[in-house]
């Protein structure tokens, strides 16, 4: 959702942090034809977290949700000011469940109303990919199967695989992933809700500068993003090309041309 | 399009999207050039949203107003590691406070 949860990884638990992020690195995972549900004790027997690991698991996913709780807040009173009802809001936030992508939707619809919604769902989309991108490396850390795989991945997103990567053993990444998950799915509902609350009994949006807000948002979405010279270089090529496009295009449409800008790490080296 | 088909439209491919990297084989995307491509996406998206936010105006107006001054305050806000809603709140509190005395 946000990548607010980035420098938790490997920060917190009691082991030292793995340093790599993928499942490789954690040797082969242990064939589990019965999932047990991380939220309840394993089975008598089986080798489990130990309290103190637990403990340390679910406070770094409760304090990843609150944080994330806060800039529901925000994007649920964007929401409203942009022209989506509390009840739409609240439908992104449930179903969409991606803080980025519904933040790009919303801005686009913002610009451009109605008219901008094929643009404002390609951005959204397209931010959304790269949760498809944690749920291929989490497919394997996660061992998920029947209806557990469309739970999993309706809470694949930033947070939820930032903490379960960070954790050194598999055990440990699934609850991880199920805690933090589940935690933020729920504060960020709650957080949308009440921010398209305020947000809808708040008169004028410039006067509180929520469209400021929403610059500043995508700002400190992008900082921890740009990580190296090829990253900051691909955000100033598709900074330029959309403000470039912006007089001959329609709102949105400029914004994702220049999501071409990405081809630049696609390059041969 | 009614704007109740747009969320719904766009919440349903998110969730896809989600789906989909439990369900295809990992080797699908197994290419290192697919992979770097892929995982750039978000850096320009937010990029470009970043720069039309801030400079997009009316009609497809290019504007400078309070709101390059609330980036601004949120760049320094982020090199001194300030927390997400810290960013966004100073971000707000600027524009705010500049239209307040008249600029912007």
């Amino acid at each position: 959702m946000t990548d607010s949860a980035g420098p938790q990884r490997g920060a917190a638990g009691p082991h030292p942090a793995h340093g790599a992020s993928t499942p490789d690195a954690r040797g082969p995972l242990e064939p589990a034809p019965v999932q047990p549900s991380p939220l309840e004790p394993p089975p008598p027997g089986a080798p489990t977290l130990d309290r103190a690991d637990r403990r340390a698991i679910l406070r770094q996913g409760v304090s990843v949700a609150l944080a994330t709780g806060a800039y529901g807040v925000s994007v649920g009173a964007l929401s409203v000011t942009a022209g989506l009802s509390v009840w739409q809001t609240c439908v992104l936030s449930l179903v969409m469940f991606t803080g980025g992508s519904q933040f790009a939707f919303v801005g686009i619809i913002g610009t451009g109303g109605v008219a901008a919604a094929p643009a404002a769902i390609a951005a959204g989309s397209m931010l959304g990919v790269r949760n498809g991108l944690y749920a291929l490396e989490l497919q394997r850390l996660l061992g998920v199967g029947g209806w557990r795989t469309p739970a999993a991945a309706h809470l694949t997103i930033d947070e939820s695989t930032a903490v379960a990567v960070a954790q050194p053993d598999p055990r440990g990444s699934r609850f991880g992933f199920w805690v933090t998950g589940v935690a933020v799915f729920v504060l960020w509902n709650l957080a949308t809700l009440v921010g398209a609350l305020v947000g809808n009994a708040l008169g004028d949006p410039r006067a509180y500068g929520l469209d400021a807000a929403a610059c500043a948002a995508f700002t400190a979405l992008l900082w921890p993003r740009l990580r190296d010279r090829e990253m900051v270089a691909i955000a100033v090529v598709a900074a330029l090309v959309a403000v470039a496009l912006l007089p001959m295009l329609p709102a949105g449409i400029p914004v994702v041309l220049a999501a071409l800008a990405a081809l630049i790490a696609g390059r041969p080296r | 399009m009614t704007l109740w088909a747009a969320v719904i439209v766009a919440a349903v491919i998110a969730f896809a999207l989600k789906l989909a990297g439990y369900l295809v084989p990992e080797s699908l995307l197994a290419h290192p050039r697919a992979r770097r491509v892929t995982a750039a996406i978000p850096v320009a998206m937010l990029a470009a949203l970043v720069a039309t936010q801030t400079l997009g105006g009316p009609q497809g107006t290019l504007v400078v107003d309070a709101r390059v001054a609330a980036v601004g305050v949120a760049v320094v806000a982020l090199v001194l590691r300030a927390p997400f809603i810290v960013v966004v709140v100073l971000g707000a509190a600027t524009a705010a406070a500049l239209r307040a005395v008249g600029w912007g």
